[in-house]
């Protein structure tokens, strides 16, 4: 009942707090926000059980990219109005159906998930073991994801030299 | 329900009150040991020998005029001293300043909780104290306080990078993430890990200098400079809040240091059964001991070194730091698997 | 369909940061607005002015005499240097012999003002660029200086030491054994600066290779005193020119290879040790005698126009002075200002820097603002 509660509690705040970021007019307000968003977010990774997932998104997320993310919004400047929505390029009936598409994806979602519920590997990572769950997590990722886990290490690391080339032309 | 609830909140008011005494002292102790190092007295008024100087400070600053500049952003300016401030303080939650205790017949942990990511906690929650600097020389609107921020916001990223790589190669030495638990395989190791990883320990106490903003690398509020840097607009208790956070954080990070390298509440040589007497001292004060040496190193080089400039210091970090404290991963995860 | 050209994703503009002229660092009332790129500085506009009292003006309206007491005004902290230059102007311009016994003593005034003047540049320097202790060391030992000159005529900061033709007053008894005993404290805690700073990492970084100029364009610039010599001129005109009593000290003219601030931080330690030497000699050697010449009564230099300059602490301070020979005051006074020309310097050499080399190089071309504006 509590843990009810607290979850429905913090998911209107999530989803006021994205709203939030989208809808504020002065972007560094906009980060501020989303920083809260990370944050609520981690809160519910705690309330699973998911402490080490938590962490780190605290620690990559709200402590590491967001203040990327403002470094760059201060070093623009911000004394230009917003720019009006007014591109003759709009396509509304494009943007709409592909809306549409999402919004059928997510009531699929919840009416499969509603139909079959709890989904065991879930459970199994909200379970406090032995060990705790980064020893879990730790040997999930380096014996049955060890492939993808490779390859999204090797993805950011070819983000990393190609953003390190275009923002040095000559090296 | 004495166990889960009356102990802990017992806990936390000891140790926030303890925590919020020692940084004001600590203010008292860096105007004393530095007045010392460069042959003055420091405070002298106040009470006998400058004692009661910080309740007098605290009084001064309090009853200070609370100014926001007019073309300031008047929340996010009142919301940074307070985002500098909370992370300083929730950090000591999983700090461990002892083992458990027998206690009015009741075994109480000297620590308020010991949580199985206790180490990803400290550095998750300690990088978000970064935001308030970098929103309060923003929300200054001011030139000077901007500059600082961005200083303060390039340095605590590239040195947090550094930090936790050294973390990392803790982890490895310890095999686990939790505070306690690296203190117990000190314990079981029969030996200081600080002698085991040298250079993890040089580096993090570097990047603790530089996280904590503090001399060398007191860039962000470089006086000379920046006029004081990202609080240059504030005044009164707000701007006591930064003062306070700094100092909270050399606390945060001396303990840390203490407990991953040190042994935390452990005695010195803790194999060494011939120095057993040295047990007759309570652990907890072999941990505070300990990390006032680490404080007093921190003002002896605030004391000393002249001031690094912006782009050395980024070097420095990215350069030299990092690569070694790679490379130190590295080196500990081979030697970890072949021995 | 009209397509418009994209408009650039950021605007990147120059910031202008405005240091002073209340600023911890600038030394007084200087003002500089920095055009900055990031943290480098693209330009800079030096601005002075704001401690303007119009000495020059004011020494034209005052009678010769009187005139000491505002050249102790402009560079506040080596007054001495000051009241020597222009006596000794008035002197040559009258062409009064001064006696050996003043011209020692004179000697001696004017090295401890360099050497109070060298610990305050060495302090401030060295705070700037943030190691605070140094700063408190050297106010240490300038302290004692401030006690010999308050034994000597009664003040510390502004002596109003030097007469026309001579010295208002003759040494205490005793005075030269302190001054004995200062030399030997200050050889010791020479050392104690330069662990501090000579060989440290950081001081080496911060300083080595900033705010580099060669020796014909320093000339070309006008600049003087240690921030020539660190360039690798040897000028001074304690050596080139000898006036008061140097003719006959053995001393050495320090200088640097490089014409950087660490260059310029040597130079200036090195004439410490040279400034002591001189001090020891002038002590040891000093003769008895008269301290004042043949001065007549009502000062009142024949007509003529002279020009005559003394190396102060800060470079070659030098007077113009024109008299019509009728008036009790000076037809014409102007002053050739060692920190005034030296600041001309200094757009050159902060261009180009970051903005934690901007105090640095201020530091290091080490200026009196009161002598900036006058």
């Amino acid at each position: 009942m509590g843990e009810a509660v607290i979850f429905y509690v913090l998911s209107a705040l999530i989803l006021g707090f994205a709203v939030l970021v989208i809808s504020t007019r002065n972007t560094v307000h906009s980060v501020l926000f989303l920083v809260m968003n990370f944050l609520l977010v981690a809160m519910l990774y705690v309330l699973v059980g998911a402490e080490f997932l938590a962490v780190i998104q605290v620690l990559v997320y709200a402590g590491g990219i967001v203040v990327l993310y403002l470094f760059v919004v201060m070093l623009v400047n911000l004394k230009r109005p917003p720019e009006v929505h007014q591109d003759p390029r709009r396509q509304a009936r494009l943007g709409l159906a592909v809306a549409g598409a999402v919004l059928a994806e997510l009531v699929a979602i919840i009416v499969y998930s509603s139909a079959s519920p709890a989904a065991p590997a879930v459970a199994a990572a909200g379970q406090t073991v032995e060990g705790g769950n980064v020893e879990q997590i730790g040997w999930l990722l380096y014996t049955d994801y060890l492939i993808p886990f490779e390859v999204a290490s090797i993805l950011l690391l070819v983000a990393m030299v190609g953003a390190i080339v275009l923002a040095k032309r000559e090296l | 329900m004495v166990d889960t609830l009356v102990v802990p909140l017992l806990k936390i008011i000891i140790l926030l009150n303890a925590v919020l005494v020692a940084v004001t002292y600590m203010v008292l102790l860096e105007r004393k040991v530095i007045a010392w190092v460069q042959s003055r007295l420091g405070p002298m008024r106040v009470g006998p020998y400058g004692a009661l100087q910080p309740i007098a400070d605290a009084i001064k600053l309090m009853t200070k005029e609370d100014i926001t500049p007019t073309r300031a952003d008047r929340w996010v300016f009142t919301a940074s001293p307070i985002i500098v401030m909370v992370p300083a303080l929730i950090v000591f939650a999983v700090i461990p300043f002892g083992p458990e205790v027998e206690l009015f017949g009741r075994s109480v942990p000297l620590y308020i909780t010991d949580v199985n990511v206790g180490l990803l906690y400290i550095v998750s929650i300690a990088s978000l104290g970064v935001y308030g600097i970098i929103l309060a020389g923003w929300a200054s609107n001011s030139k000077y306080p901007l500059l600082s921020s961005l200083r303060a916001s390039a340095q605590l990223i590239s040195y947090e990078v550094a930090v936790t790589m050294t973390l990392v190669s803790m982890v490895l030495m310890a095999g686990t993430l939790s505070m306690v638990g690296i203190v117990e395989s000190q314990r079981e190791a029969g030996l200081w890990f600080a002698f085991v990883q040298p250079v993890a320990f040089v580096i993090f106490f570097i990047g603790g200098l530089a996280e904590t903003n503090r001399a060398p690398f007191d860039l962000p509020e470089a006086e000379q400079e920046l006029t004081g840097g990202f609080h240059t607009e504030y005044s009164g208790m707000r701007f006591a809040l930064f003062f306070l956070a700094e100092y909270a954080n050399m606390i945060v990070i001396s303990c840390v240091a203490v407990t991953l390298f040190m042994g935390g509440w452990l005695r010195p040589f803790p194999s060494v059964e011939a120095l057993g007497f040295l047990d007759l001292v309570p652990s907890w004060i072999w941990f505070l001991f300990k990390t006032f040496v680490f404080l007093y190193v921190f003002l002896w080089i605030r004391a000393t070194l002249p001031r690094y400039r912006y782009d050395q210091l980024m070097h420095i970090g990215w350069k030299v730091l990092i690569p070694i404290a790679i490379g130190n991963v590295v080196v500990t995860g081979i030697a970890k698997v072949l021995l | 369909m009209k397509i418009e050209a994209p408009r650039p994703m950021f605007d990147t503009s120059e910031l202008v940061l405005n240091m002073g002229p209340q600023h911890p660092s600038t030394h007084g009332v200087l003002r500089i607005v920095l055009r900055l790129d990031g943290e480098r500085v693209v330009d800079a506009d030096i601005v002075v002015g704001y401690l303007h009292r119009g000495i020059e003006k004011l020494c034209e309206n005052r009678d010769w005499s009187q005139i000491i007491l505002l050249t102790d005004r402009m560079d506040y902290v080596a007054a001495a240097s000051s009241n020597l230059g222009y006596c000794e102007t008035v002197e040559k311009l009258m062409s009064v012999e001064v006696p050996r016994r003043a011209q020692y003593i004179r000697t001696i005034l004017g090295e401890l003002q360099r050497i109070a003047s060298h610990c305050l540049w060495l302090g401030t320097h060295a705070m700037d660029i943030g190691a605070m202790t140094v700063f408190l060391y050297a106010f240490r030992e300038r302290e004692l200086i401030l006690d010999l000159f308050e034994e000597y005529c009664g003040a510390r900061l502004t002596y109003n030491a030097t007469r026309i033709g001579g010295l208002p007053l003759d040494i205490p008894p005793g005075w030269d054994k302190k001054v004995r005993e200062f030399c030997h404290i200050m050889d010791s805690k020479l050392g104690e600066y330069e662990t501090l700073l000579t060989h440290n990492r950081i001081w080496l970084d911060r300083t080595k290779g900033i705010g580099v100029i060669d020796g014909p364009e320093a000339i070309a610039m006008g600049l003087c005193g240690p921030t020539l010599r660190g360039s690798g001129v040897p000028r001074d005109v304690r050596k080139d020119e000898p006036y008061a009593a140097y003719d006959e000290f053995d001393f050495e003219v320090p200088i640097g290879t490089e014409g950087d601030t660490y260059d310029r931080y040597l130079v200036r330690l090195e004439e410490f040790r040279q400034s002591l030497r001189i001090i020891r000699q002038a002590v040891d050697g000093l003769p008895e005698g008269p301290i004042v010449g043949k001065v007549p009564r009502l000062i009142k230099p024949p007509a003529g126009e002279t020009y005559h300059a003394v190396e102060s602490p800060k470079g070659e301070i030098g007077f113009f002075i024109a008299s019509d020979g009728r008036s009790t005051n000076p037809y014409r006074f102007r002053v050739r200002p060692p920190s005034f020309c030296n600041l001309q310097g200094l757009r050159r050499l902060i261009r180009g820097h970051l903005v934690a080399d901007v105090v640095a190089l201020i530091g290091s071309i080490d200026i009196v603002l009161g002598e900036v504006d006058r």
